[in-house]
């Protein structure tokens, strides 16, 4: 394998709906952001194209990828579709880096998009639950969200997390994205507020679940040399992880944790492994990721994370899957004010407030989720805090993490059963 | 019947675009488990070889790969975790709220998901008996069973 980085990015800005734009005209429009970040890239550089959607029945359109390659003037160069549920975009992304790293593309586009607003907001979850069992699970009354609320209500009874620290997390992204003009639902919240919005599922609110989007993203990847003469601050992909786990939530086991390289047998020695409450598809997309990257301690060696909290919950519950505290420990983490940014006023008592920044950006919960495209808004803003121009793409310096050296990105698929993580560290 | 073309807005031009689809859907290997359920049968799955048992049908084991026999699960269990969902899914919408629940049963490794009824959403806990019920008319589907709280037995 050989090197890969990321060269430029673009993202439209994500919206409940853009009936006067097509998903071709919103990949374009992204696509075009990403060229003029590369003046010395052309068109007739880029080798090939990796698409990303996730649901044909929201797009109602089979094979939309080739629309969009042929939209963007890119036929007859290589081009394929990724589908994997949430997790779309990131696998999408690490598509492309495969492309690159196996000599077989000098440079590759990943584009992903979703058009979420041409069916109501209850068919659309309808829809987006027929990405569960449509045997043993939709059946049933199919709804991820009563799904991801199964999953908490374990977490609280495993771990003693709270609503409360559940409503930090919403606090968190919903006021960081006020300085991010591509979120869809910035707002400054209050704890009470998250609580008092509509119960969707016991115990998840309106305010703890991300909404649905129109949206696309649009990521470069290339080659050592391509990106040294097109790009003077170029991306280095060091790290690419991936996992799985079983369709039904049911079926998962109650074994033992997969110890990340600074962890014990012993921290966990009475905990029943990944069980409803943790993801081990993510454990596993973290421990590949790190190995590859060499990193031993996440918290330590990584600046940011960028990860999929398309609940309250799940983003939680991904601080452990990914390392930065321990299982169990989520809900004090946020708590403690770790994960929010420095120098951003959430109207909370905040004692470690900034020390490491999780979901800058606003994440899914306060950008939006058009699912082909979430993944890789990921690495584009993951993208933008590593150069250290995110003053220059959001117009508003205050999001941009002081000294990024090194962030991931994480993209998650069903209750769990297609995760990413992928490493990106400034050159 | 042509109802003629529905517009909801002119410029951008957006018009109501119909779909609608019937399949022939088979549960192939996972037939037993609903026909068991007409018979007042839970059915999971055991692995011949290395003996894990799983709450749901599985005709080969996760694990070691090997074929799985039928094993009657008790028709008594505990509620491992659960929500009520107020809002749900459009074919749900009209049955909110309703409660899940996914039960774990003595001898099995793995849990089932179902429905909880007969009971109000605030006393829903994690541990509480609860016992299978099943549908007098069946409709050869997964809700063709249901779990109350076994002290309403």
């Amino acid at each position: 394998m050989r090197p890969v980085y990321m060269v430029s990015g673009g993202i439209t800005k994500f919206a409940k709906a853009h009936p006067e734009k097509d998903f071709r005209l919103m990949v374009k429009e992204a696509y075009d952001y990403t060229l003029h970040d590369v003046p010395r890239l052309s068109k007739d550089m880029i080798d090939g194209a990796v698409g990303s959607y996730f649901s044909d029945h929201f797009t109602r359109q089979l094979k939309a990828a080739s629309m969009v390659q042929d939209y963007l003037g890119l036929c007859p160069k290589p081009s394929k579709r990724v589908e994997g549920g949430g997790a779309t975009g990131g696998l999408c992304f690490q598509s492309a880096w495969e492309a690159v790293a196996s000599g077989r593309m000098n440079c590759c586009l990943a584009f992903g998009f979703e058009t979420m607003s041409r069916v109501n907001t209850w068919k659309g979850n309808e829809f987006i639950a027929l990405a569960s069992d449509t045997n043993f699970d939709f059946p049933v009354g199919g709804f991820y969200s009563g799904y991801y609320a199964m999953m908490v209500q374990r977490h609280m009874y495993e771990f003693g997390t709270t609503v409360e620290q559940m409503a930090m997390v919403s606090v968190k992204n919903h006021a960081n994205a006020l300085h991010n003009p591509y979120a869809q639902k910035a707002k400054r919240l209050t704890i009470k507020q998250v609580r008092e919005s509509p119960m969707v599922a016991t115990p998840l609110t309106m305010e703890d679940i991300c909404t649905m989007s129109d949206g696309a993203a649009v990521c470069l990847l290339a080659s050592e040399e391509l990106a040294g003469k097109v790009c003077a601050r170029p991306v280095k992909i060091t790290g690419v992880g991936s996992g799985s786990d079983a369709m039904r939530m049911a079926d998962r086991p109650h074994g033992k944790v997969i110890l990340l390289p600074h962890e014990r047998e012993s921290d966990y020695s009475h905990l029943k492994y990944p069980g409803v409450h943790s993801f081990r598809g993510g454990r596993m997309a973290a421990k590949l990721a790190y190995e590859m990257a060499g990193i031993r301690d996440p918290l330590e060696e990584l600046s940011f994370v960028e990860l999929h909290d398309a609940y309250t919950s799940s983003e939680i519950q991904t601080y452990e899957d990914l390392g930065l505290c321990r299982y169990g420990e989520g809900g004090r983490f946020v708590e403690s004010g770790i994960p929010f940014l420095p120098g951003l006023d959430y109207g909370l008592e905040l004692p470690k407030q900034g020390q490491f920044p999780v979901n800058p950006s606003g994440g899914l919960l306060a950008c939006g989720h058009p699912v082909g495209a979430t993944g890789l808004m990921q690495a584009v803003f993951a993208f933008w805090q590593l150069q250290g121009t995110i003053g220059q793409h959001l117009h508003d310096e205050k999001l941009q993490v002081r000294n990024a050296k090194r962030g991931l990105i994480h993209s998650h698929a069903g209750t769990g059963t297609y995760i990413t993580a992928s490493i990106l560290e400034a050159t | 019947m042509d109802k003629g073309t529905v517009l909801y807005g002119v410029d951008p031009l957006i018009l109501l675009d119909h779909y609608e689809i019937d399949y022939h859907h088979s549960y192939a290997q996972d037939s037993p488990f609903f026909v068991g359920l007409t018979k007042g049968q839970l059915l999971g799955s055991r692995c011949t070889v290395c003996g894990y048992t799983y709450a749901t049908p599985r005709a080969h084991c996760m694990g070691c790969g090997a074929a799985t026999s039928w094993l009657a699960l008790p028709l008594s269990g505990l509620v491992h975790t659960f929500t009520t969902c107020h809002y749900g899914g459009e074919a749900f919408l009209k049955e909110t709220p309703f409660t899940l629940i996914l039960v774990e049963f003595d001898g099995a490794d793995t849990l089932f998901l179902s429905r909880l009824k007969g009971i109000r959403p605030d006393a829903v806990r994690i541990g509480l008996p609860v016992i299978a019920r099943f549908a007098k008319a069946p409709a050869f589907k997964v809700t063709d069973v249901w779990f109350e709280p076994a002290d309403q037995a």
